[in-house]
């Protein structure tokens, strides 16, 4: 049985996870795979762009985020996955060497009105690195499993 | 990728497929996003998923992968044309991304990318915005993706 149900989900609620640090290396090898701009791949190319300089792929800020709260407590919950972000903003470079931290705030709670098994749950999740820099925010919303099932009204 | 000032609304790119193997479903989902519905098929059966799928974000980062090499061949042909080619990036984010439907083992996903909106910058005037959607839809023509992006493209250099 999860730890976490869609009930243990309070409005309000803030925690955070990390620091984790983040190497060239897995920026380079994450944009070599899926986002193989010069940005992303090589420091003097990079410096050439309004990123001033190798920074990570901003889907690699999103996979560290979605590694970062899969350890710190989706895989302890009835998670049940998403139906998609609202809104992701990259506000500053990601840089090699850089230790992030998530914090994530419950924005809002409701039972889903198809299925009694299953409640939403919408997040705010801002990254920062160690000087405090917010690098970005995600607004989502989870479909998390209830502890309760809603029986019959 | 061509300026700014060549890109029109309605301007839309067709960025090829990408089948997905068991096996990068679970290298993905192993190092990025570990639910067990994205790692194992037994437990991928119990779950409301019914089978092994694909991370969403396993999904989205491989448009953008399509995405790239697309670009990369438009500015080798305007380079072998004699042609300027517009810098590209970066994005500032993307919104109303939406996973319609699990991609599961074996499932082809068909990519493409269309031009919504354009705007000049305020604060880069050498840069111009550029809103693409993009869409991702499966071998039985079903979407199982959307979003939208916003980046920067570098605008044409006036002449002196």
């Amino acid at each position: 049985m999860p730890k976490l149900c869609w009930e243990d989900f309070k409005p309000g609620a803030v925690a955070e996870y990390g620091p984790r640090l983040v190497t060239r290396e897995e920026i380079v090898a994450f944009a070599a795979e899926f986002d193989p701009q010069p940005m992303h791949l090589d420091e003097a190319a990079a410096s050439a762009t309004l990123l001033g300089g190798l920074g990570a792929s901003g889907w690699h800020i999103c996979c560290l985020l979605m590694r970062m709260i899969s350890d710190g407590y989706l895989l302890d919950s009835s998670s049940m996955g998403a139906p998609g972000v609202e809104e992701v903003r990259w506000l500053a470079p990601l840089r090699p060497g850089a230790q992030i931290k998530i914090r994530t705030t419950v924005m809002e709670t409701r039972a889903s009105k198809s299925r009694p098994d299953m409640g939403l749950t919408k997040f705010l999740f801002e990254m920062f690195d160690a000087a405090g820099t917010r690098l970005m925010t995600m607004t989502t919303t989870q479909m998390v499993g209830r502890r309760h099932p809603e029986t019959e009204r | 990728m061509r300026y700014f000032e060549d890109i029109q609304i309605g301007d839309r790119y067709s960025l090829g497929h990408h089948t997905f193997s068991a096996a990068d479903i679970k290298t993905f989902a192993r190092r990025f996003d570990p639910q067990l519905f994205h790692l194992d098929e037994a437990a991928a059966a119990r779950s409301h998923f019914g089978a092994l799928c694909a991370s969403g974000w396993h999904t989205a980062v491989t448009w953008m992968r399509l995405m790239v090499d697309y670009r990369r061949r438009l500015d080798e042909e305007a380079l072998a044309r004699g042609e300027g080619v517009g810098s590209m990036g970066p994005a500032l984010g993307f919104r109303d991304l939406r996973w319609f439907k699990p991609v599961y083992v074996d499932d082809t996903v068909d990519y493409t990318a269309e031009v919504v909106e354009t705007r000049t910058s305020g604060s880069r005037p050498d840069r111009g915005l550029v809103m693409i959607r993009g869409d991702g839809v499966n071998q039985k023509g079903e979407p199982v993706l959307t979003f939208v992006s916003t980046a920067f493209v570098e605008r044409r250099p006036s002449k002196p």
